[in-house]
């Protein structure tokens, strides 16, 4: 029914979003209320005066450091916290002074390696990385990031090794979670998950960022154990301490959407539907709704996916791949999506999107990776175990 | 207001009620882009630069009521201040001369990640120069990972490239890379069109069929020396390709103009000649000067062909050349394969009595219909 539905779905989407949409005509508005844009950050809102405040310190005085590096830290979190890239070019603009140095100070090598893992570019990222655990050795910062990006590439030994050091660096939850959600991925998910609540339980002064990383964790972690009483238990502590988080947002919309319960996707995204993936969660779920608003969104992504691909971003292939996939129905294209992220990162939602698609495509040949992969990795994940279809012995 | 207007006018309507029912949150994230548009043809140049209101309250602040959106108004009161910071972030030089830019209309536009400014933009600088040299440098100080999305119109042709803070000019050669593409399209269309142009080969073939044999008594006997039979088709093949040249080139050129019908049903009646010629021998060792004479016509079917495929007004000789090169391309490979072949056959009875004699009456049968189509008008089924 979807792919009969699919051509009205666009047609209605094209002619209600043409205004909207990437080719609509310029036009002249009609009056001089008429709200064009909403701006991101009202100029009353204080982490706006904060920045504000910040960049006009910068400005008159470019040669400081310290107020360059908190300024792009400022922007950095906004731009984790609301997934919007151009808080990242801000940041990098902080920095403009320092950015191209080979070898910068060390608070402007920590944020550009992050700034680079956010823009999937994790070799540049791993360089600065290395330079500054080269600096010091007892960089915790810089081998939790190092390890979090190793386990991205799939690089299960290095990023052990990376945590191991840790334990010695950084507090007893940090580490936890570093190792446990290695361990959660390399074959041990109930017993890693099990350690890490334990611990986390122990620990009731965490500050409240790191809590909410450790909870998101412990969720995804049940998520991935069909555990889902735990699973809705800690997406929601998780999000009580930060509702906005969008990372947390996607996750949480990934695991209702799993639940079958779309409906709780469209009221937890109505006002969030800014980033590309929690849009597309939103239209996941508007479809999954037969809401005729689906066709709109779907061409909305097809806009933002093509926008993209014009400037040469490839930072969101797992979204793309998903989009192609769940919301167009073009299956060979998704498979190359999916194929092409899982070339870039190798985490459980790249396993699950690529099984999905060569399923979709009936392409053995990645079908028979993902299967080499799970073996290797000794990953688990219910989803991916409902989807494989068993091998004939 | 066609119905696609009105359709368009009201869904935008039907929106703006969402808006104010749902009010929901503000559009998408996406890294700053601007879309630049230029067309640049002998009148000027003209393009249409989109530009991300949220891009420009960051560098400029429009917001000037502090409530944390952007109305047409707060931007009208900006268009002065906008244009100029824009214009000063972008300039544009043809053939080495400074190509000044003005805004000549604001508008608004909505992309997939919220409003857009519209500069449409004019500036006198027609293509007499081909190095078109963009210097963009919009917000680079701003947002490192800006990028300035420019699709270039010329000639025909649409060129897109990328401006970021580590190319932050570009240039386009007019008769670079797209003259060569242009180049290789007319050299596909002359060896596509030899090959489809049915006419032209069979004229060419039946000049060629006794090129391998020598007229003794009134009869064909096969040639003694290859070198003889090689110096025949060489003069043949260069008699016709310097006669339809010259035709074609004049044509092209305007100079000189026939009407297609006619020139069609002389190239039908060449054909009919020159498989005649094979059974009643009149030029026997001057068959170059029968080529040459008809090639003429000939160049005038090319040039018809050539005119439907639409001449570039700028690379118009650059076609011309292109075309030609094509058609001598797709006549060598015949020739190539032909001559080999009619050399070996050349004493026996299959090719002096089957592919010349009988080759020749069903050239003569086939071009006649042909003459009888063309110079009627008809269309014969057989």
């Amino acid at each position: 029914m979807n792919y009969l539905c699919l051509p009205w779905l666009v047609m209605a989407a094209t002619l209600s979003l043409l205004p909207t949409g990437a080719s609509a005509l310029p036009y002249l508005p009609k009056s001089d209320d008429q709200i064009l844009e909403r701006l991101p950050l009202a100029p009353s809102d204080p982490v706006a005066r904060e920045v504000r405040i910040l960049r006009q310190e910068l400005a008159s005085q470019p040669g400081r450091l310290d107020l360059a590096v908190q300024l792009a830290r400022r922007y950095t979190e906004l731009g984790r916290v609301r997934g919007d890239p151009r808080f990242t070019g801000y940041a990098q603009a902080a920095l403009a002074n320092w950015w191209e140095q080979p070898e910068p100070p060390s608070e402007v090598l920590l944020v550009r390696a992050t700034l680079r893992q956010r823009s999937h570019d994790f070799a540049a990222a791993l360089a600065d990385l290395d330079e500054l655990i080269r600096r010091n050795p007892r960089d915790g910062q810089a081998r939790l990031s190092r390890a979090t990006i190793l386990q991205v590439q799939g690089d299960y030994t290095a990023a052990a090794s990376e945590c191991a050091v840790l334990r010695r660096l950084a507090s007893e939850v940090v580490w936890a979670a570093c190792a446990y959600g290695l361990a959660g991925s390399n074959g041990q998910l109930r017993e890693s998950y099990a350690a890490l609540a334990a611990l986390l339980a122990r620990q009731p002064d965490a500050r409240p960022e790191v809590k909410a990383w450790v909870l998101s964790m412990l969720a995804e972690m049940a998520a991935r154990a069909g555990m889902n009483d735990a699973a809705e238990a800690h997406f929601r502590a998780a999000l009580a301490i930060d509702r906005e988080d969008h990372y947390l947002l996607t996750a949480y919309a990934d695991w209702l959407l799993d639940q079958q319960r779309p409906a709780e996707v469209v009221r937890l995204l109505e006002a969030q539907q800014r980033t590309d993936a929690l849009l597309l969660r939103h239209a996941l779920a508007l479809r999954a709704l037969d809401s005729p608003l689906a066709g709109g969104e779907i061409e909305q992504l097809r806009a933002r996916f093509a926008a993209s691909r014009l400037r040469g971003d490839r930072a969101h292939l797992r979204e793309e791949a998903r989009f192609t996939l769940d919301l167009l129905g073009d299956h060979p294209q998704a498979l190359a999506l999916a194929r092409e992220n899982w070339s870039v990162q190798k985490e459980v939602p790249d396993l699950r999107l690529l099984l999905q698609a060569s399923l979709a495509a009936g392409d053995a040949a990645s079908l028979a990776d993902v299967r080499r992969w799970l073996s290797r990795s000794r990953s688990e994940d219910v989803v991916i175990g409902r989807l494989l279809p068993k091998e004939l012995p | 207001m066609s119905n696609f207007a009105l359709l368009r006018r009201l869904t935008h309507g039907l929106l703006l009620l969402c808006l104010v029912l749902a009010a929901p949150a503000a559009s998408a994230h996406k890294p700053s882009d601007s879309y630049l548009t230029l067309q640049w043809s002998e009148a000027g140049l003209d393009g249409q630069w989109d530009i991300a209101l949220r891009d420009l309250d960051y560098a400029l602040g429009l917001d000037d009521n502090q409530d944390g959106v952007i109305t047409w108004g707060e931007l009208r009161a900006h268009h002065a201040d906008i244009a100029a910071y824009a214009l000063a972030r972008l300039a544009v030089s043809a053939g080495g001369r400074d190509c000044p830019l003005r805004v000549v209309e604001h508008l608004v536009d909505d992309h997939s990640d919220g409003a857009y400014a519209v500069l449409r933009l004019a500036a006198a600088c027609g293509s007499t120069s081909d190095v078109l040299r963009v210097n963009y440098r919009l917000f680079f100080d701003l947002d490192p990972q800006h990028r300035g999305l420019l699709r270039l119109e010329s000639g025909g042709q649409t060129r897109t490239a990328i401006f970021s803070n580590t190319l932050p000019v570009q240039q386009f050669i007019a008769s670079e890379t797209g003259g060569m593409r242009q180049f290789l399209d007319y050299t596909a269309h002359g060896v596509w069109h030899i090959w489809l142009g049915f006419d032209h080969l069979l004229f060419l073939l039946s000049l060629l069929l006794p090129a391998v044999l020598i007229r003794v008594d009134r009869a064909w006997v096969g040639a003694e020396r290859f070198g003889d039979a090689f110096r025949d088709v060489v003069k043949v093949v260069t008699a016709f390709t310097l006669a339809h040249s010259i035709t074609l080139s004049l044509a092209a050129l305007d100079v000189v103009q026939l009407p297609s019908r006619w020139v069609e049903s002389a190239i039908a009646a060449s054909v009919i000649l020159a498989a005649l010629n094979n059974l009643f021998v009149v030029a026997g060792g001057s068959r170059w000067l029968f080529a040459f004479a008809f090639g003429l016509i000939h160049g005038f079917g090319f040039a018809s062909v050539l005119a439907d495929l639409g001449l570039p007004h700028d690379a118009l000789l650059l076609a011309l050349v292109a075309f030609n090169v094509g058609v001598e391309v797709g006549q060598l490979a015949v020739v190539a394969a032909f001559l080999p072949l009619a050399w070996l056959l050349r004493r026996q009875w299959i090719y002096r009595q089957g592919a010349l004699a009988g080759g020749s009456l069903l050239v003569i049968a086939l071009a006649s219909v042909w003459l009888v189509e063309r110079a009627f008008d008809l269309k014969l089924t057989l």
